[in-house]
């Protein structure tokens, strides 16, 4: 079908680009060092790298959001300056970008046609209707034209914002992330539809990514990018997805995967009973969720982001207010008070640290000092603090979980991500931990970090934690849990021990096929 | 970002030395920012001034004999720099939990209207002594519990807590307005709407030796208490936590709308003593004179002082001195009363220009951070 649709049009739309020795340098960091990839017309092509690995700086030099400090941009083998995105999308190269960009509250039809950089005054929308649904057969894309945006699926959002790269005849796509907030399915879809143009030889699109999953089944071509620098790369085929690991990771000692302990007897600690919650905009976010976690136990809760784990999280953490409910630690009554937390060992963590768990402008010694600022020896008396101890206690915790900081005193924010997440790691772990509730706990973090953190979960449930694990990385929950749960909108749809289920079964739960 | 940050040594004494030297350095950032603040207002200024045909050379000259140049402006300014320190106390109190509280005139007018309207009934029936201390409770109830309700206000229904203080002062000077014009008049004071005098005999008393009241004393006292209070105590401490991040102190259990509603009280009642000591040290009674600004100008010391009770002292005396020297400057220069007050205002505003600087200029960064 998409070769027919190739046929209407004019053959080899696609748009290739080179660079050539491309540099960018932000004060004294490289961050792009002497980069040359080589993107053929309707090719496939992956970028590979961690974060902070200078993936997105090449394409915002592409895009022109960057100038670059050195370096030469070859679009169809002429040498071109892009000095703006605007400039970037008249040569015809677009870009999808992580989140969506969408216009919720309007149609697609609509969301389209504004999209349009020469959109009339008045809109004939008989006649632009026409015009979409022409250029809709000459894409493999399917998406409902006529309802809000904000009733579409992730899947459909993605195919729409492709589709709008398409029909603003961008024929060089770079993807940034495009599976991040898609199931599994929905992703095979919009990468297998991308894959098939790029085949016909309509478009040409380069992937950013870290799953090496999408890399192997879909990609043409790879290029690794490790602290700034091109590491390799090549066709798809000829490289193993081991030797892709390395060239990622580098020499960095990545930790050994923690084994599962046998846990014998299932003694009954965290109980969720019929919570009710809403979101910021007073909608129901979560509904008549009731779960139960064992001692040793991880429960995994997966699902696809925006289906109300977050607002599960802030319940149980106190940054919310249940409307209804009730949640219970060894059959007893509890509430997310200091006082609680306290007596029930409750302990947690998630993603974007800064944001949810520590205070960016306070230094390393006191946000390790959070949980134990108004106990001995920080308070020899109550009410009293006492800095010395404090700093003592935190170059203790800094030494034992290789926190990278200059002093204690440096301000967290001056950390890099996977050092504020030790650092809060070494908060909430350092003590006895009898329940522990995670969210996202690896997002955006190197993969050293990311081994290390997965460890650290399992070494708490071995150790007899109850564990609840929030993530929106199916391949984390499926690793880590005990028992899988799926949530899809507000509710628990799914539940498994880990060993009766697998990845297809979980992927279809996650997209709302109850099983 | 990747994890470019080096370790440095952190056992080795050596550590700890560089640790000391590394603190030094980056707090020097909050002493030379004003500072620099303060210089380019100052150049600002004097363009300003040579615009107008003045020098600016005499006006500076004019500014620090008017404030500090004699014992007398010396006094004058100190008389001037104790309601400054207890209305900045307001603002640098509820700074540490991140509210922005304007409103400390309000919370000053209610209470000397408070300690002026209790002591009424008690006038020559109680000693001395009492009758202050009748007052001065009087004073920080009323203070604490209005801006006390703005922290209420905002914790639980989000009412903006900046804009309800700077409406809530409006209130205030209302009520004032109704008891001091109406049931609580003094009949034998024709002129000004007033409560009943204190009488000179119940009045506070000078430091001795100067023309300065013991307001000021209070003050300095009350500065170093509170700096115990927000960096010595565990409540201090959650204060910051919930300042810097509401989320992450709600993920720790502390019980942010408590601690917000008491700084509150507590910023509140110290405007509340500014206004006992308007009240039972300058004027003897509570009237419309309590309206003088000082609470407006305390905002301007607490953010110069960045929000540190300590330093709340010398800025106090600092732009005291500057209010001082206004009359000097007017008779000299021909140049009119409010030009001190353009000063300051200037200064407020390139002053909230600098805090965009603050982690910006390479000096104060650390070299292990990125």
């Amino acid at each position: 079908m998409t070769s027919l649709a190739h046929q209407q049009t004019a053959p080899s739309r696609a748009v290739g680009i080179e660079t050539l020795g491309m540099t960018k340098v932000f004060g004294s960091l490289t961050a792009l060092d002497d980069v040359s990839i080589r993107v053929a017309p309707g090719s496939f092509h992956a970028l590979l790298g961690e974060n902070g690995a200078g993936k997105s700086t090449l394409v915002k030099c592409v895009m022109g959001f960057y100038q670059p400090t050195r370096g030469t941009l070859l679009v169809n083998g002429n040498e071109e300056t892009v000095a703006s995105p605007r400039a970037a999308h008249s040569l015809g190269i677009g870009m999808v970008y992580q989140h969506f960009t969408l216009v919720p509250s309007l149609t697609a039809a609509e969301n389209l046609v504004i999209s349009r950089a020469d959109a009339p005054q008045v809109i004939d929308w008989q006649k632009e209707r026409q015009a979409l649904s022409d250029f809709l057969q000459t894409t493999p894309f399917r998406v409902p034209l006529d309802v809000p945006v904000s009733s579409l699926s992730a899947g459909e959002k993605q195919k729409l914002e492709i589709l709008k790269q398409l029909y603003l005849d961008q024929r060089f796509l770079i993807l940034d992330e495009p599976t991040s907030v898609l199931t599994p399915d929905e992703a095979d879809e919009v990468l297998g539809l991308v894959q098939d143009m790029t085949k016909a030889g309509d478009l040409t699109v380069l992937m950013i990514t870290h799953k090496f999953r999408e890399v192997t089944s879909y990609a043409d071509e790879v290029t690794v990018l490790r602290q700034g620098k091109m590491i390799g790369g090549g066709k798809v085929g000829e490289i193993s997805v081991a030797d892709m690991s390395t060239m990622m990771i580098g020499e960095t000692q990545i930790r050994e995967r923690a084994a599962r302990s046998q846990t014998s007897k299932k003694t009954l600690k965290l109980e969720l009973a019929g919570l009710f919650a809403e979101n910021n905009e007073e909608a129901p976010a979560i509904e008549a969720i009731s779960l139960k976690v064992h001692k040793g136990e991880i429960l995994g809760i997966a699902g696809v982001s925006g289906n109300g784990q977050s607002e599960l999280i802030e319940v149980l953490s106190g940054q919310r207010i249940p409307s209804d409910g009730r949640i219970f630690v060894d059959k007893k009554p509890y509430e997310p008070t200091r006082q609680h937390m306290d007596q029930f060992k409750v302990f947690g963590f998630s993603e974007e640290p800064l944001r949810n768990a520590a205070v960016p402008r306070m230094s390393v010694a006191e946000n390790m000092a959070f949980r134990t600022f108004d106990k001995s020896p920080i308070s020899p008396f109550k009410g009293w603090l006492s800095p010395p101890p404090m700093r003592e206690r935190a170059r203790e915790l800094i030494s034992a979980y290789r926190v990278k900081t200059p002093t204690p005193d440096e301000p967290i924010e001056n950390l890099s991500g996977g050092n504020v997440q030790r650092a809060i790691l070494a908060r909430e772990l350092s003590g006895t931990v009898d329940i522990l509730i995670v969210a996202n706990p690896c997002f955006g973090l190197d993969f050293a970090s990311v081994a290390e953190i997965r460890a650290q979960i399992m070494d708490q449930r071995n150790k007899g934690a109850a564990v609840l694990l929030v993530s929106e990385d199916l391949d984390e929950i499926l690793e880590l849990s005990d028992t899988v749960a799926v949530m899809s909108e507000g509710r628990i749809t799914y539940s498994s021990p880990i060993a009766e289920t697998d990845r297809a079964t979980v992927g279809h739960a996650m997209a709302g096929q109850h099983a | 970002m990747a994890d470019t940050t080096e370790t440095l040594p952190l056992t080795a004494e050596k550590g700890r030395f560089s640790e000391t030297l590394e603190r030094v350095r980056r707090s020097s950032e909050y002493v030379v920012m004003p500072i620099l603040a303060l210089i380019v207002s100052g150049i600002l200024f004097s363009i300003f001034l040579f615009a107008l045909g003045k020098s600016p050379v005499d006006f500076f000259s004019l500014v620090w004999r008017g404030g500090f140049g004699t014992s007398f402006s010396w006094q004058n300014t100190l008389a001037r720099s104790a309601p400054l320190v207890f209305t900045a106390l307001c603002v640098a109190i509820p700074a540490r939990l991140g509210l922005v509280i304007i409103g400390g005139e309000g919370a000053l007018v209610l209470g000397g209207f408070a300690a002026g309207a209790i002591a009424i009934p008690l006038i020559g029936v109680v000693p001395s002594y009492v009758l202050l201390a009748v007052m001065l409770f009087a004073s920080m109830i009323a203070g604490g519990a209005w801006i006390g309700c703005v922290g209420a206000l905002r914790h639980f229904r989000g009412v903006n807590e900046t804009i309800a203080s700077l409406l809530m002062f409006y209130i205030a000077v209302s009520i004032l307005n109704f008891f001091v014009e109406g049931a609580l008049r003094d009949p034998s004071d024709p002129n000004k709407p007033s409560t009943a005098p204190i009488g000179s005999e119940n009045m506070v008393g000078f430091i001795p030796g100067t023309d300065v009241h013991w307001g000021l004393l209070v003050g300095i006292l009350l500065c170093g208490l509170l700096y115990l209070l927000m960096n010595r105590t565990t409540f201090g401490f959650a204060a910051q936590i919930a300042g810097g991040n509401l989320r992450a102190a709600q993920a720790q259990g502390l019980p942010v709308g408590k601690l917000m509603v008491i700084s509150c009280a507590i910023a509140g009642a110290c405007a509340g003593l500014a206004g006992f000591f308007e009240v039972a040290a300058i004027h003897g009674k509570a009237n419309a004179s309590l309206i003088a600004g000082y609470g407006f100008t305390g905002i301007l010391v607490s953010f110069l002082a960045r929000h540190n009770p300590l330093v709340i002292v010398p800025v106090a005396i600092f732009l005291g001195g500057i209010a001082a020297s206004g009359g000097l400057v007017q008779r000299r220069m021909d140049l009119p009363d409010a030009t001190v007050l353009l000063l300051q205002g200037l200064i407020f505003l390139v002053l909230l220009v600098s805090e965009t600087f603050y982690g910006r200029l390479p000096f104060f960064r650390s070299k292990g951070a990125q």
